[in-house]
């Protein structure tokens, strides 16, 4: 009786999979049906031919990039320097990394905005705002990816051997632990990715032609386009998110799931 | 703690050298601090104290007691109510599919397609989720449409996906599969030991889950309601391009408030982005500690 699958357990998965893949069907075989009374995937062939589409992904491919390395530059010597002469610290940052939950993004835009907008610091019309928000926004992944790698590492030991073998901060950080946390970062840089690509709110109210209020601007003008970018979006999710669990079954890691909605 | 230990110890041997260390460390994490201070710190900051001023700049409560007008009362309301629904449904949903997928003897197919879905799934919002359920459930959806050949018109029976079910039901679509994500290693975590004591000194397998297992598990389960609840609160990309703006839920209102000043009174916003972090505030720490709470046992 032990061995056999479970009835209850089959129907609970039946279920919550066709919850699941209901909406995707619908959405794929609508895109589908951008010719009259023909299955073809022109919708695709007029999204991938709009020019807008190539800018905006671009836009904000870019953006996701600076913030990823932002972020790090800014990361992980900080919690590296943390775990090894300031574990009281470590909990402040922790407390620190933790606050975005507090904060959602429409209201951290509204922030910025209120803070920015006015001398002494005028920096609404700055892209290093929209960077600096979106370094915000991922913070508490990005923190708790280099936190689990450091923390995987033994920093102290690895720290003292490279130092006693004459290297210096800069070195020691770029090739002694970075390596070493290489997974984690791939991880907190992918999720990073994710989160930033298709990003809306701030990029919206910062008035910025990212790929997010392009998506919401299609599927308020368009009917069948934006069925076909719903699947593509779907997809490029999938892509990140099997690179992501490839590099994590390779190093043997917890995989770490997040993101603004 | 071993490491505050040894760096008490070393500073102890050699106190000049350990002050001068003290000096240096502090400087390593500066950049970090003035980060956090300019754009965490600051703009929430200057949010909190927009809304106990008026105007002029004068000190005042007016705006948090005009907070108490119907309008945004409701806003906070709907607001609570899709975080509550969605929350406690998707726990439920999310709890159900978790326990099947672990304690449910099936393939391990099933969960080798499950879990990775469910990462994809859970971030996969704003305008594409939107616009999937749309597609599905809208006034042309495919599943309107199926229905409605079948002789069920969802419209005419009161559904309508602009509104507060319609919305609930796109948010789940993220919530269920972060309930997955989250209450996997919380069942896996239940040891197959406790179920054999329960059921040598004569349990039956209900006895076992209500005297045992949910025990043991309630508090994991509450701070996954808790920490959708928040997931859900805070989301405003789903919503707006759902209902383009005419769902009255708060993070619509702030994100009006920021276009248009509709409240007429730029401080009362910021009034009601104060409310939000408040509500997140609380939810937050109720969540840790529930969180402290649940791993006594799971581990």
């Amino acid at each position: 009786m032990k061995k056999r699958p479970s009835l209850v357990a089959w129907l609970f998965i039946v279920l919550g999979t066709s919850y699941f893949l209901l909406p995707l069907i619908a959405t794929f075989l609508f895109s589908l049906r951008a010719k009259k009374d023909t299955l073809g995937f022109t919708a695709y062939q007029r999204v991938f031919a709009d020019s807008s589409f190539y800018a905006t992904f671009r836009f904000s491919a870019l953006m996701a990039l600076l913030t990823i390395i932002a972020s790090m530059l800014l990361l992980v010597p900080t919690v590296y320097w943390a775990y090894l002469r300031h574990p009281r610290l470590h909990r402040l940052i922790e407390l620190v990394s933790l606050m975005p939950f507090v904060i959602p993004p429409i209201v951290l835009v509204f922030g910025l905005i209120k803070s920015y907008s006015r001398p002494p610091v005028i920096l609404v019309q700055s892209r290093g705002l929209l960077i600096a928000g979106y370094m915000v926004l991922t913070l508490p992944y990005m923190y708790r990816a280099i936190d689990a790698g450091l923390r995987a590492t033994n920093v102290k030991t690895l720290t003292e051997a490279a130092q006693s073998l004459g290297a210096g901060w800069p070195r020691i950080i770029w090739q002694v632990i970075v390596p070493n946390i290489r997974g984690a970062l791939v991880n907190g840089a992918f999720l990073t990715f994710a989160t930033v690509l298709g990003e809306l709110t701030l990029a919206q109210y910062l008035a910025w032609p990212a790929f997010g209020p392009y998506l919401a601007r299609i599927s308020q003008n368009k009917a069948y386009e934006p069925a076909a970018l719903t699947i593509i979006s779907f997809a490029l999710t999938w892509v990140i998110f099997g690179i992501v669990l490839l590099v994590n079954s390779k190093d043997q890691q917890q995989t770490q799931f997040g993101g603004t909605h | 703690m071993a490491e505050q230990a040894s760096e008490r110890g070393r500073g102890a041997q050699s106190p000049h050298l350990g002050l001068r260390r003290i000096n240096w460390s502090w400087l390593g994490t500066v950049p970090f601090f003035l980060f956090a201070c300019a754009f965490l710190l600051l703009p929430s900051a200057s949010l909190v104290i927009g809304s106990f001023q008026d105007n002029q700049g004068n000190f005042t409560l007016q705006n948090i007691t005009d907070l108490s007008q119907p309008s945004i009362v409701n806003a906070y309301l709907l607001s609570m109510k899709v975080s509550g629904v969605t929350a406690l449904l998707g726990t439920l949903v999310g709890g159900l599919l978790a326990w099947a997928m672990v304690l449910g003897r099936l393939p391990r197919f099933v969960r080798a397609f499950l879990i990775p879905f469910s990462g994809v799934a859970s971030n996969f919002a704003g305008v594409p989720l939107a616009f999937a359920f749309i597609a599905t459930l809208g006034r042309v959806g495919f599943v309107t449409v199926l229905l409605k050949d079948l002789g069920f018109n969802l419209y005419d029976k009161g559904f309508n996906l602009y509104s507060f079910w319609g919305l609930s039901a796109t948010y789940l679509y993220f919530q269920i599969p972060l309930v997955v994500l989250i209450l996997t290693p919380a069942f896996e975590a239940l040891r197959p030991q406790w179920r054999e004591a329960a059921e040598s000194l004569g349990a039956s397998g209900g006895y076992y889950w209500r005297s045992v297992a949910l025990p043991i598990l309630t508090p994991a389960l509450l701070s996954t309601v808790v920490l959708l609840f928040g997931n859900a609160f805070g989301a405003y990309a789903t919503a707006y391009a759902l209902t383009g703006g005419s769902l009255n839920i708060v993070p619509i209102m702030i994100g009006a408030q920021i276009q248009g000043d509709i409240l007429h009174n730029p401080n009362l916003g910021y009034a009601l982005a104060f409310g939000m972090m408040l509500i997140m505030t609380f939810v937050l720490v109720l969540y840790s500690w529930l969180q402290r709470r649940s791993a006594r046992w799971l581990q």
